[in-house]
């Protein structure tokens, strides 16, 4: 038995604002489908998690008009970023993207860096190509609500053999729970060309609750090399669900690193589909659950091509009662010969109320491939407690050595530099330390 | 003050099953003892018990250093009060590098605003190490991952002369050891030997003893010490076993809380 969908918003009144917001008809025509969508559709089935429990009704309020644009940044940004002359930045503040910032080299490169409302606009054909073709709507009620309802959100365009030094950053910000807050990250890196993207998912304070529910697509051309780097530091009264997906074509790889630092439920999925010969997927991800946090994280490889090969990391601590599902699965198709596919899942479980969860899938349709995995959850190991206290460091210290090296092989990979940082601080608050 | 540490009439079980059955010895400053004895009869539960090892509960005795009450001490007090254990099965810490831990040992040894330059610490550890004859590489790698037995037992002897201990035990440190590593190991031992400094060393054979000469050797059975002398009581468990040392105290077995 199936329960009532209840909408967000009328299908009518979705209409109707979209156009008066001035997007084009296809547009206008994908959000709708995807509302009669969303009433048709279950949501995503996930391991131990049942999604029907959840309170997903706070999608807040769907804008309409034209967002304000300044030139200056939001007080809760302008912590996060180092603003250079060289530096291209991106601030979605609710339902809107209020300020962007390319650097004038990379503009004459003719990347594209902009909120996908104006590239809707401005770059139409090219948006069309790829919007939702990686998270489709027709998957579940999430995908489906997300393309009829997403606002802000990025295009990142980089042509053909264009390399990228700097990264290009996005920084989401909520601090209205009663607007909607759905940014679409669409990026599409030409053959050959090379980027690093990072955001950041950040939250104020507020009382009521909210669902922010996101997708990320990449489009990876042959020899493009992506390095997507994500943290989402989101508040206890918001619920966070995100589809990030890669689509690798030949030569191409893609690297995800990915730091789930939320305050409250969140489910997340990464995915890489290995379409072409030789492609690589990478996936890193570090999580910190605490308080009563339910989490569900996916981080999945699907290979069609020859030779492709993933890897995938999640190193995830529980403290509190916190309870996380940390899900791998391998999924090498017929056809993907010499395909490799490796996957390791650990949590450590700082308090006996927390709970987690190692899946490791690997499904395999061919022969002649190789693939592995390991997966491990436990406590503190109180030897190695006694051992450090031996050398006369306090049980606190001899906690906190532990768990960061527990992270260790995650975060000290992470190549970029601030944002290694940046994680290695948000462990130490999420740890209360 | 010259160091002095007493251990009297220490009790101790695990798992409900008494394994010291009173246990005295006294160390002060520039002494060297040695505890010997056949496996199982209760020798690395002292060196446990006095560290303050979880699974061991001491039900009865005393143990002060500098009269100081050690028992009444975690762990990382007992430490940090200067009581150092080289253990036998040194834990294995993946993603905390050997350098970080040895520094973070050290700056918890000193007290807060008391802590070693980066540059002091560096050389110190390299200057020890070398002594050692470490490869440099292992400051950089995980804590004693992936280390063999005998790098492992350097490790140990690398953290001793860093800390700088009033009271070093080793427990089996030339278990696993070849020659050449067992004569480094020693060498080591032997440059820390001072008149602040008191050891208490535990091991099954005597092929250690050739290269740190003790002053004290004490035999250990059933949990208790049972004979002590002078080196020569080394010498002679060395060449004619511990048959004759039970046979002169009337025991048949031993051990101590092992399964039939």
């Amino acid at each position: 038995m199936t329960t009532q969908t209840v909408l967000p918003v009328e299908p009518n009144t979705l209409q109707s604002i979209s156009a008066g917001n001035g997007e084009p008809a296809w547009l206008t025509e994908s959000r709708v489908g995807g509302l009669r969508l969303a009433a048709e559709l279950e949501l995503p089935k996930l391991e131990k998690t049942k999604l029907e429990r959840w309170d997903l009704s706070h999608f807040g309020a769907f804008r309409s008009g034209q967002p304000a644009r300044s030139q200056e940044l939001p007080a809760q940004v302008a912590s996060l970023v180092d603003l250079k002359e060289d530096s291209n930045l991106l601030v979605q503040h609710n339902s809107s993207v209020v300020y962007t910032r390319l650097s004038a080299d990379l503009a004459a490169k003719g990347v594209i860096f902009t909120d996908l409302e104006t590239a809707v606009r401005e770059h139409g054909d090219l948006v069309k190509t790829y919007l939702h073709t990686a998270v489709k709507p027709e998957e579940n009620r999430l995908t489906a609500l997300h393309a009829a309802l997403w606002n802000g959100g990025v295009f990142l365009y980089v042509p053909k053999n264009v390399e990228v030094e700097i990264p290009l950053q996005s920084i989401f910000l909520i601090d209205d729970p009663s607007a909607s807050f759905a940014p679409h990250v669409l990026i599409v890196a030409e053959s050959n060309s090379r980027v690093t993207y990072v955001d950041n998912y950040i939250s104020g304070s507020y009382e009521s609750k909210i669902v922010h529910n996101g997708a990320a697509e990449v489009f990876v051309k042959a020899g493009a090399k992506v390095q997507f780097a994500t943290v989402h530091h989101l508040n206890e009264q918001t619920t966070d669900l995100i589809h990030r997906r890669a689509v690798i074509d030949n030569d191409g790889s893609i690297e995800w690193i990915v730091g789930e630092m939320n305050a409250g439920d969140s489910v997340s999925e990464t995915l890489s589909i290995l379409k072409g010969n030789g492609s690589l997927s990478d996936a890193k991800v570090i999580a910190v659950g605490s308080g009563s946090q339910k989490l569900n994280y996916t981080t999945k490889a699907i290979h069609f091509g020859k030779s492709s090969d993933s890897q995938m990391i999640t190193r995830a601590v529980m403290r509190e009662q916190a309870t996380a599902i940390i899900n791998g699965i391998t999924k090498i198709e017929k056809g993907a010969t010499k395909a490799n596919g490796e996957q390791t899942e650990k949590v450590l479980m700082l308090s006996p109320k927390a709970r987690g969860d190692a899946n490791p899938i690997l499904l395999i349709d061919e022969d002649d491939v190789t693939a592995g995995h390991a997966a491990s959850v436990g406590q503190v190991n109180q030897e190695q407690i006694y051992y450090l206290m031996s050398r006369g460091i306090t049980r606190e210290q001899a906690e906190r050595l532990i768990i960061y090296g527990f992270l260790a092989p995650v975060v000290s990979d992470i190549p970029l530099e601030q944002l290694q940082e940046q994680l290695q601080g948000l462990v130490e608050r999420k740890l209360g330390q | 003050m010259a160091t002095h540490f007493v251990v009297e009439g220490l009790k101790a079980t695990i798992e409900g099953k008494e394994i010291l059955k009173g246990i005295n010895i006294e160390i002060k400053g520039g002494e060297i003892h040695a505890i010997m004895g056949p496996n199982g009869t209760g020798k690395s539960t002292l060196a446990s018990a006095l560290m303050g090892h979880p699974k061991y509960e001491v039900t009865d005795g005393k143990v002060t250093l500098d009269g100081e009450d050690v028992l009444d001490m975690e762990v990382d007090e007992r430490a940090r009060a200067g009581l150092f254990l080289a253990m036998q099965y040194p834990s294995e810490i993946a993603g905390v590098t050997n350098s970080d831990f040895l520094r973070s040992a050290i700056n918890a040894r000193r007290g807060e605003g008391n802590e070693v330059s980066l540059i002091k610490f560096i050389r110190q550890m390299e200057g020890k190490m070398k002594e050692l004859e470490m490869n440099p590489e292992f400051a950089h790698r995980y804590l004693n991952e992936g280390f063999s037995g005998g790098e492992k037992k350097r490790n140990e002897i690398l953290q001793m002369m860093l800390l700088d201990p009033k009271i070093v035990v080793l427990d089996e440190i030339d278990s696993g050891l070849d020659i050449d590593a067992l004569r480094i190991v020693a060498n080591g031992v032997n440059s820390m030997r001072s008149e602040e400094r008191g050891f208490l060393i535990i091991t099954h054979y005597q092929r250690l003893l050739n290269y740190i000469t003790p002053d004290y050797v004490h035999v250990m059975m059933q949990g208790r010490i049972v004979k002590s002398g002078g080196p020569e009581l080394a010498e002679r468990l060395e060449r004619d076993g511990y048959d004759w040392v039970k046979e002169e105290l009337g025991i048949v077995d031993e051990t101590v809380g092992q399964e039939a």
